[in-house]
């Protein structure tokens, strides 16, 4: 009894403290955005220190929970990979339950055309591929609810 | 009254573009247009002012983005190392401070003065140095070179190629610019993406 107690006080507290952020290298980013799957991919850079990012953040939280099975959501921080207890502090607060990754490499020109040719480097930016049909669209603003949800909705019709 | 629509259309489309910056703005080749704009010591500073600039390092930065701050010493080695070379730094702060509070004049002056700023740092109150040339990002850099009588764009783009770590760094953009420059060649690389926080427009 007292077993299935701790057991589950410590469920109880993972789920709440959401997931632990991994650090990730661009070959890393890349094979998420090349990966073969049924599933729509989104893909949202974002920041600790970036207020319009932190204020998206539960709109991607909610898309994952509406589309569930339908799109995996991953949330790549670009804070300094010496801030990665923040992050996790940061993550574990808001109890984020997407992917959570920081991408450690401070070289951005090496990798931001990548992502998508167009992006001057500003965050929030969001890419969302549909890998089945090839579809992909890359937004570098802030986005509304329902702008995020009419992206996911284009890219997960058929065709 | 079809006039009056015209006018309300024209209006409309006035208001929207002057709320957000077009995307357009300055390419490497164009001419830039002087400024006026007050400095952290109360005294307005423009180009014209620097008789015997060959150019300049203008660097659109602020005092709250992490970025600029972990750009901080580098913008004043910069200075320290071109200025007496005839490219002195300008440094230009261009965020609203209703937006963003720490960026307000009053929290430059104390910024430049703590961090011994010895390069003039500009508060572009009403953006419109930064809609002009186009800068998105800070520290976001402009490296112009005196051509004649006029300031010409000869290089955009991010400081080097390692935010977190100077030392780490082995592509100085601006250094490599400026250096070519001073040979009289041209940069090798003239346009790289400026990563760091976006400027904070004013709402529209």
């Amino acid at each position: 009894m007292k077993n299935t107690l701790v057991i589950l006080l410590i469920a109880v507290a993972a789920v709440a403290n959401g997931q632990s952020v991994e650090v990730i290298k661009v070959p890393d980013l890349q094979q998420l955005m090349e990966q073969e799957s049924e599933e729509v991919q989104v893909i949202n850079f974002w920041a600790t220190w970036c207020a319009p990012c932190i204020k998206e953040l539960p709109y991607f939280e909610k898309a994952r929970e509406s589309y569930a099975d339908k799109i995996k959501v991953h949330l790549v921080s670009l804070d300094f990979a010496d801030q990665l207890e923040k992050v996790n502090r940061f993550a574990s607060r808001k109890a984020l339950k997407s992917n959570l990754y920081l991408l450690d490499n401070v070289d951005y020109n090496s990798w931001i055309n990548k992502v998508d040719p167009s992006w001057t480097g500003a965050i929030p930016a969001t890419l969302i591929i549909n890998p089945k049909t090839g579809k992909r669209k890359f937004v570098e603003s802030e986005m509304k609810e329902e702008e995020l949800n009419a992206i996911i909705k284009e890219l997960l019709t058929k065709s | 009254m079809k006039n009056l629509n015209i006018l309300v259309a024209s209006l409309a489309l006035l208001v929207f573009f002057a709320g957000r910056p077009t995307g357009s703005g300055y390419e490497v080749g164009d001419k830039v247009k002087d400024f006026s704009l007050k400095s952290v010591d109360g005294k307005m500073v423009s180009l014209a002012d620097y008789k015997t600039a060959k150019g300049f390092i203008v660097i659109f930065d602020c005092n709250t983005c992490p970025f600029s701050k972990a750009y901080l010493n580098r913008i004043k080695a910069l200075n320290d190392k071109y200025a007496d070379n005839g490219f002195p730094v300008i440094a230009i702060n261009s965020n609203d401070s209703k937006r963003s509070p720490g960026d307000s004049y009053k929290e430059m002056v104390k910024y430049a003065k703590k961090n011994d700023y010895q390069h003039p740092y500009l508060y572009d109150e009403d953006q419109s140095v930064a809609t002009r040339f186009g800068a998105t990002n800070t520290p976001h850099v402009y490296v112009l070179k005196k051509t004649g009588n006029e300031m010409v764009v000869d290089y955009i783009g991010a400081i080097d190629n390692n935010t977190k770590d100077a030392d780490a760094a082995d592509k100085k953009y601006v250094e490599d610019a400026v250096d070519a420059l001073l040979k009289g060649q041209k940069p090798g690389v003239t346009k790289t993406k400026a990563i760091g926080c976006t400027i904070k427009w004013k709402e529209a």
